[in-house]
């Protein structure tokens, strides 16, 4: 008999409506340590509103979301209290934006930057915390040399390298990211995912991706909810998603992929 | 009475398979119907028949990679029958980890990973040591004839044949309960064909059980411990 | 030395209400003084009134020293240390006229002290209220424009973002190279700014027997450090908190301990270094203390 570990993450119909307009319906899901949830869909499809939710960005309208916290045990995440939330936020997950400018300080040097989460934890010791954060750019492969120079002097790709760095180097459990690589070139984008599959499986992270990018699904994910107008049409397996699809318009986004 | 040493590994209940395209005005396409099959340990399993009449479709859903439409397909996993149908995702992941192996033609490319490193990856998800699954990689790498100046590249510049055998060292450097295997030596010659059923004859000697399609003749001669004609349960819808 | 109010208050005293504002509006600032005392280091808001001079040149000073003045009170007003520049001049002058009020130089004489960038020197005692002019309350500012965020930060504790500025400045210049209005964790609690006095004068926060009050008219907003209160600059472990130190002495009056403005000469680079508490130069003189330019024409001007 497998004994498995308890769910890290476990969403109960979750719902967000904009007054009349419905942002994702009676979502549910169970995420475990160590697995990556993709979450695909077209724009619109609710799958960015889920995010913040689950991310505690954004309040639902309804349903609930139990977490694993260090701090507090299982605790439902819209439950909790405004400063225990921003804690959990700051302690126990990391958020990779799709823009670096959304999720770094523009106006401070990427070392700061990367050093902030441990300045946030009680890092008190600056020696210490410098190299913490060269060894994490040098795990996100960056020029260590540049560990003073601000965000807006590195290109999109190293950006958002910093931000990934930003977003590891506390150790979270749990990390939210939303089209990690959208707008990225091609090739850039290559590189990133693979530099962020690594590092999801070398820490052994759950994470949970939102993509309209299914190559990107692919890659990473080791389940895929498939959402279209604020419901999920279909789960399971990503290559089970992918390649024995069953909802028709699961079909549909997998038949326009392009096939190089 | 089955003796608890003589369960099978896969056991398949009625197995029927269709697919439905939404996308042609939900037209529906049978594969098969009703199959029953079982495969014990230290057997493997061939499966026979023309091509389009569901081979690969059949080992798919073994793997759970193609969802079923009716029956049941029920793996052997740490001494429990699990129904993939009932199965969590959970599950069948790590079912996949640790006891049943999956081996296409096709290589799945990641673009930045070594050879050496996708071939430790087995053992590196089964807590084996970095220095041993190197190790063992190695050897296997070289049992295969793949260049070792190769190894530290990733393989998607490799020729087909190449990436084939990163896909048996892959697939054959931890032994695996279960292993199905889908045209495993389509691009091999026939000297690598060979250390192939060298490696699936050792393998069925420690007591993996096999499902297999191959396209050459020679090598189904000699990896086969029994055929399965799936002719017999093609359906029309 | 004192100087007592003359006839000429006589004559505008009918046209204002004491100290300037109407009684309304100091109970607002004094319920806003109470709480902030309450709650040291919290930035209170107030409904900052318009002043007969421009937000940026003391309007929240002026009107907490407005709200707490007395005709029994002594009022001192320094600016940069010094009680003759312009501006120190013509506040002092100010309440002299409207609250009817003495004035002095003397930092032991004065009851309230309103001060822009500096403390004095001579420690202060029990019963002595500081009133400093403060032109950006939240220390945070530079870093997060978001009044929301900061506000958030404030209330759950969330402290983390101001070491980032240090941190960026250790970076940069190997050492914490803030020189002025240097962040401070008030009892233990709430991240204050003390204003732009420089961080020479910090530890005169920490346990003083005097109050502080800091307000800032632009900004709307009150704070305070009552008396007796734990006030700690930040550092790193390995970057410890340190004060300015000058190699010279006071020039006029030899102080060693005092902290020095640095006054140009010529254009051949000559300068002197002179005490920038102008009453604690001259007081030390009249005791007899005397520095290296005793001698020079700029002694006589400040007296």
């Amino acid at each position: 008999m497998t004994t498995q570990a308890p769910p890290l993450l476990r969403v109960n119909r979750v719902s967000k409506w904009f007054g009349e307009i419905v942002g994702c319906r009676n979502v549910s899901f169970d995420l475990h340590p160590g697995e990556i949830l993709g979450v695909v869909g077209e724009s619109g499809s609710g799958k960015t509103t889920l995010l913040r939710c689950l991310s505690g960005k954004l309040e639902p309208t309804s349903g609930g979301a139990e977490f694993l916290s260090k701090r507090h045990g299982p605790v439902d995440i819209f439950q909790l209290g405004e400063q225990d939330r921003r804690r959990l936020q700051r302690e126990e997950w990391g958020f990779v934006h799709q823009n670096p400018r959304d999720g770094l300080r523009m106006r401070v040097s990427g070392g700061a930057n990367v050093a902030e989460p441990l300045m946030n934890l009680g890092g008190r010791h600056y020696g210490q915390m410098r190299r913490a954060t060269t060894d994490w750019l040098e795990r996100v492969e960056l020029d260590i040399s540049r560990v003073d120079h601000k965000p807006r002097n590195f290109s999109g790709g190293m950006q958002q390298r910093i931000q990934i760095a930003r977003n590891l180097i506390h150790q979270p459990r749990l990390v939210f990211m939303d089209e990690p690589t959208g707008g990225l070139d091609v090739s850039v984008q290559a590189r990133l995912l693979d530099l962020l599959r690594e590092l999801v499986r070398d820490l052994q992270l759950s994470a949970i991706i939102v993509t309209h990018d299914m190559g990107v699904a692919r890659l990473m994910a080791d389940r895929l909810l498939v959402m279209k107008n604020g419901d999920v049409v279909e789960t399971g397996l990503t290559d089970q998603v992918l390649d024995d699809a069953q909802h028709p318009y699961t079909q549909l986004l997998v038949s326009s992929v392009l096939q190089l | 009475m089955t003796k608890k040493l003589d369960r099978p590994m896969i056991k398949v209940e009625g197995l029927t398979k269709r697919f439905t395209l939404h996308q042609h005005g939900g037209a529906r396409i049978g594969v098969f119907g009703g199959l029953d099959l079982e495969v014990k340990k230290g057997e493997c399993v061939v499966l026979a028949g023309a091509s389009g009449m569901g081979k690969s479709t059949l080992i798919r859903c073994v793997y759970g990679n193609y969802l079923t439409s009716g029956g049941s397909v029920k793996i052997l996993h740490d001494g429990a029958e699990v129904d993939l149908a009932g199965a969590t995702p959970q599950t069948i992941l790590d079912i996949r980890r640790r006891t049943m192996g999956y081996v296409s033609q096709f290589l799945r490319v990641i673009p930045r990973v070594s050879t050496l490193q996708l071939v430790m990856e087995p053992l590196l998800e089964n807590g084996v040591s970095a220095e041993e699954a190197e190790a063992r990689a190695r050897a296997m790498l070289a049992s295969l004839k793949l260049p070792e100046a190769h190894w530290s590249l990733p393989p998607a510049t490799f020729s087909g044949g190449e990436q084939q055998r990163v896909n048996i060292a892959r697939s054959f450097v931890r032994e695996y309960p279960i292993l199905l295997l889908d045209e495993p030596t389509a691009s091999l010659d026939a000297a690598n064909r060979a250390i192939v059923v060298d490696l699936i004859k050792a393998a069925l000697a420690k007591g993996s059980a096999m499902i297999g399609i191959f396209h050459d003749e020679s090598v189904r001669e000699a990896a086969a411990t029994r055929f399965f004609e799936i002719e017999s349960y093609k359906t029309a819808a | 030395m004192s100087v007592q109010p003359t006839a000429q208050a006589e004559l505008t005293a009918p046209l204002y209400n004491f100290a300037y504002l109407d009684e309304q509006t100091k109970r607002m600032i004094r319920r806003t003084i109470l709480k902030a005392i309450a709650i040291p280091g919290y930035q209170v808001p107030f409904g900052s009134r318009e002043m007969p001079v421009p937000y940026g040149w003391g309007t929240g000073g002026i009107q907490v020293t407005a709200s707490i003045i007395g005709r029994s009170d002594v009022f001192k007003c320094i600016d940069q240390g010094a009680d003759d520049t312009t501006n120190a001049v013509s506040i002092r002058r100010f309440f002299a006229k409207i609250a009817e009020v003495a004035v002095t130089e003397s930092t032991a004489e004065a009851t309230i002290i309103q001060t822009r960038h500096r403390i004095p020197e001579k420690d202060l005692q029990e019963g002595q209220v500081m009133v400093f002019q403060v032109p950006q309350p939240e220390p945070l500012r530079g870093l997060e424009p978001r009044e929301t965020e900061t506000r958030a930060m404030h209330a759950y504790e969330e402290y983390g973002l101001q070491y980032v500025s240090l941190y960026e400045s250790v970076s940069a210049y190997r050492r914490i190279a803030a020189t002025a209005s240097y962040p401070v964790i008030v009892d233990e609690r709430y991240l204050m700014s003390p204003s732009p006095i420089p961080k020479f004068d910090n530890p005169k926060l920490h346990m003083s027997p005097a109050l502080m009050l800091f307000g800032a008219g632009r900004e709307k907003r009150i704070y305070a450090v009552p008396p007796y209160t734990r006030v700690r600059s930040l550092d790193f472990e390995d970057y410890p908190f340190e004060t300015q130190r000058w190699d010279d002495v006071c020039a006029l009056c030899g102080a060693e301990e005092s902290y020095l403005d640095e006054v140009v000469l010529d254009d051949q680079g000559n300068r002197m270094f002179v005490c920038s508490d102008s009453n604690h130069c001259g007081e030390r003189r009249a005791e007899g203390h005397v520095g290296p330019m005793v001698d020079h024409a700029l002694a006589g001007a400040t007296s």
